[in-house]
């Protein structure tokens, strides 16, 4: 086995998707059931990419990178040499990041085969979702920053389409549209901030960037820049991990087919911000990180605030999935590289399986999404019932499932954090949203599964759901399971996930502008024996924050869960009366922060007002300017005119007018009569005689 | 006793001239007209004939006379010819309402 075989494969992997896509998209008219070499195809690629994951980290300890010069423009004046690279790299994080996109996209596949059924666009649904495979799998094994950003917009694209995947509805297609816009915000960001580095370093190679980086070289020259660069690049994760205040979007991207939803909108594509991040991690300055992980923070705090209201089945885990993120983006701020990438993992998971799960009872439900509308089809979905519940265990922490397992390490992570700098209110947060998560995912359980059937018509109705629908619901919740990723079901640092596959990077920063903790151990010995990057502190305070995270996670979890069965299954709480007793706290959750609406009235308010003025200006203004000089064309012309009709024709006219005077005047003398012809001879010969007279 | 002299004969042939000039001019009939003509020829008959005759110039006056005369006569034949084909043409013979070149 050699690296190229494995750099083939991976190129493989890439395209293929690719090519489902346009053989489904070009022959999905002719041969309707074109669809099932999609399926096919990602199955071949899911099989590739286990193989891809298990010899690279089996045999290849180093990252495999395959570069090629894509355009050379030489020396270009002013700039120096300028060579774009693209390429691939397959590090353990991609490896890894390559089975679980692959896996939730097979699985995905899987499902829309039933959810789908029956749609008008069945097969171009499967290209869309061959696009997007093809699209974040771009990201996922890229080696630069530019095959990073071209890839991002991809996905976007992808995104874009499948949200407005049912455009006829209305809800949708804007959903669609905000959706691009906001991302394009964040995305300006990014591109910001991957100019920055590339006019500094001339290249968007991750790794020549960082080998400059580690030499003291800093984007012109200050280290104002490189905070500046990577908060830049961080907007883009702020956008498309939907993070506040961008995550505006994700809620409204639950208009698209709920297998989408599961695929792009929690799994993977509002990973890959978090994996921007992971991406770039070594770059990031102190200051950055703190940025970084106060949005995370409040992220996560208000999503959860606002999921605990909502009664749609989708928009609760729509808020989830917000939460989570910012718990992943707060766990990179606050140096837990580690567990933000096991929590993307364990997370893409359980939530894959709690849409997919949700996507299950809305189709048994015919498309009604209200948890009012629902409850007690736990009898009639014992299967949906038991995946979904095995995964809101995992992402409310319970122990033995991996959610347990990485939420733990992610909230030690934020208390050593706040240990070791002061910022305690970063983990202060994030214990408050473990508590929310609990309390909020059951309350979604309860009222869906448990009790009575409120509408009882479609509870009539409802079934489990075929084969193809509940298969990849029983592999993801599976997979939240701890056992995939330590054979300790209390902590993931004796698994192979944390010990040896995924280790934190050092920092290529400037040691003066990395938190303390971060700084590179001059204890030779230690940093020899451990092969660990952060200092010795670090690990001591992750070790001494590890119980009382778990305890306090535990505990926290368990209050939500108790709240939640106190609530809603045994009704010793009147939620009603207590949301009363709130009623503005009430009211702000249920409509969430008021965010969309502080938005119309300044974001978008604003872009319709300076359009407005833009339009008024076009108009008035430039309108004006034009019509005036048409006006004053028009004006000119008609003077032109008129000078002609008057002065030029007149003079033609004249001219004829006087040759026809003349000619009618001596036409008198034309009588056609001899004898008159005769006197004027006569008359002029004396005439002449006269004249010439000799006396 | 008054002398016939040279001016006596020119009175006559200016008022023959004259005579012959108004025909022409006035009369309506192209036979007058052509009448009118022979007055005009004739009066220049006489002029030829009376400074043949006063002046020193032979018989030259005479012979160009004699020539007239029969210039005349072929003249008279001709256009009394064109004047019967124009009474062919037009039943008329009236110069006035003769004036189709003028179309």
């Amino acid at each position: 086995m050699t690296e190229s075989l494995i750099i083939n494969i991976a190129t493989m992997i890439l395209f293929l998707p690719l090519l489902g896509f346009a053989v489904v998209l070009f022959f999905g008219k002719k041969y309707p059931k074109i669809y099932l070499f999609e399926v096919a195809d990602m199955l071949l690629v899911l099989l590739l990419s286990i193989f891809v994951m298990i010899a690279k980290i089996g045999y290849f300890p180093g990252s495999i990178v395959y570069s090629f010069n894509w355009i050379d423009f030489g020396n270009v004046p002013f700039f120096g040499n300028t060579v774009i690279e693209l390429g691939i790299e397959i590090d353990n994080v991609s490896a890894i990041m390559l089975v679980v996109v692959n896996l939730i996209s097979f699985l995905v596949h899987m499902f829309s085969i039933g959810y789908m059924k029956g749609d008008s666009r069945y097969t171009r649904y499967f290209a869309y979702l061959g696009l997007f495979t093809f699209s974040m799998l771009g990201i996922v094994i890229t080696h630069n920053l530019l095959m990073m950003y071209i890839f991002w917009e991809l996905v976007g694209l992808s995104s874009y389409l499948l949200i407005g995947f049912w455009y006829e509805k209305k809800s949708a297609s804007d959903a669609g549209k905000k959706a691009f816009l906001v991302n394009r915000v964040g995305d300006i960001g990014m591109f910001i901030g991957i100019l920055i580095l590339y006019a500094n370093y001339h290249t968007f190679t991750f790794a020549d960037i960082y080998a400059q980086m580690q030499s003291g070289i800093l984007p012109f020259g200050s280290e104002a820049w490189l905070t500046a660069a990577g908060i830049l690049i961080f907007m883009g994760a702020v956008g498309k991990s939907a993070q506040f205040p961008l995550h505006v979007w994700l809620p409204d991207a639950m208009e698209g087919p709920t297998p989408v939803s599961a695929l792009i909108h929690a799994a993977t594509m509002v990973a890959a911000g978090v994996y921007l991040l992971i991406k770039i991690f070594v770059m990031l300055t102190a200051d950055a990180m703190l940025v970084i992980a106060v949005t995370g923070a409040v992220t996560s705090f208000v999503a959860a605030t606002i999921a605990l209201t909502q009664n749609d089945i989708k928009k609760v885990l729509a808020y989830s999935t917000v939460s989570q993120l910012g718990y992943m983006v707060m766990a990179v701020g606050s140096g837990a590289y580690l567990f933000a990438f096991f929590h993307l993992v364990t997370h893409a998971f359980f939530k894959a399986c709690l849409f997919l799960g949700s996507g299950s009872v809305i189709h048994a439900m015919h498309h009604e999404q209200d948890i009012r509308a629902m409850g007690g089809l736990r009898k009639k979905m014992p299967l949906t019932y038991m995946t979904f519940l095995i995964s809101t265990l995992a992402i409310s922490g319970v122990p033995l499932t991996s959610g347990f397992l990485s939420k733990d390490g992610l909230l030690a992570g934020t208390l050593a954090f706040g240990n070791l700098t002061g910022h305690w209110l970063i983990p202060i947060f994030g214990f408050t949203v473990a508590l929310m998560t609990a309390f909020y995912m059951f309350r979604l359980v309860i009222k869906t599964f448990h009790g009575k059937p409120r509408d009882m018509h479609k509870y009539e109705h409802a079934h489990e759901s075929t084969f193809v629908m509940a298969m990849p619901l029983v592999v993801l919740s599976a997979l939240s399971i701890f056992i995939w990723y330590t054979p300790n079901p209390i902590s993931a640092d004796a698994g192979w996930f944390a010990s040896s596959w995924v280790q934190t990077p050092e920092s290529v920063v400037p040691q003066d502008l990395r938190f303390e903790f971060m700084q590179t151990d001059t204890h030779e010995t230690a940093a020899a024996e451990h092969h660990i990057t952060h200092s010795e502190m670090y690990t001591e305070a992750m070790h001494s924050a590890h119980y009382p995270a778990m305890f306090l996670s535990l505990g926290l979890g368990g209050l939500g869960i108790l709240l939640a069965f106190m609530m809603y299954q045994w009704k010793k709480i009147n939620s009603w009366k207590l949301a009363m007793s709130m009623k503005p706290l009430y009211n702000f959750s249920l409509n969430k922060w008021y965010i969309d609406e502080l938005y119309h009235a300044t974001v978008i308010a604003g872009t319709l007002g300076l359009a407005k003025m833009l339009t008024w200006f076009d108009q008035k203004i430039i309108d004006g300017i034009v019509n005036g000089s048409a006006w004053l064309a028009k004006f000119v012309s008609k003077m032109s005119d008129l000078f002609d009709t008057f002065v030029v024709d007149g003079l033609v006219n004249f001219t004829a007018f006087f040759s026809g005077f003349i000619g009618l005047t001596f036409r008198r003398f034309q009588t056609g009569k001899v004898q008159t012809y005769l006197v004027f001879v006569i008359f002029s010969l004396i005439v002449l005689l006269v004249i010439f007279r000799p006396f | 006793m008054i002398t016939v002299g040279l001016e006596h004969f020119l009175v006559i042939s200016s008022i023959l001239f004259s005579l012959g000039l108004y025909g022409v001019v006035t009369r309506k009939n192209a036979v007058m007209v052509l009448m009118g003509i022979e007055l005009i020829l004739n009066a220049a008959n006489i002029n030829f004939v009376a400074f043949s005759k006063y002046g020193n110039f032979g018989y030259d006056g005479q012979a160009i006379a004699l020539f007239v005369i029969v210039l005349a006569a072929a003249e008279a034949a001709i256009a009394l010819a064109i004047v019967l084909n124009i009474y062919k043409t037009f039943a008329n013979v009236n110069v006035d309402e003769i004036d189709k070149l003028k179309d």
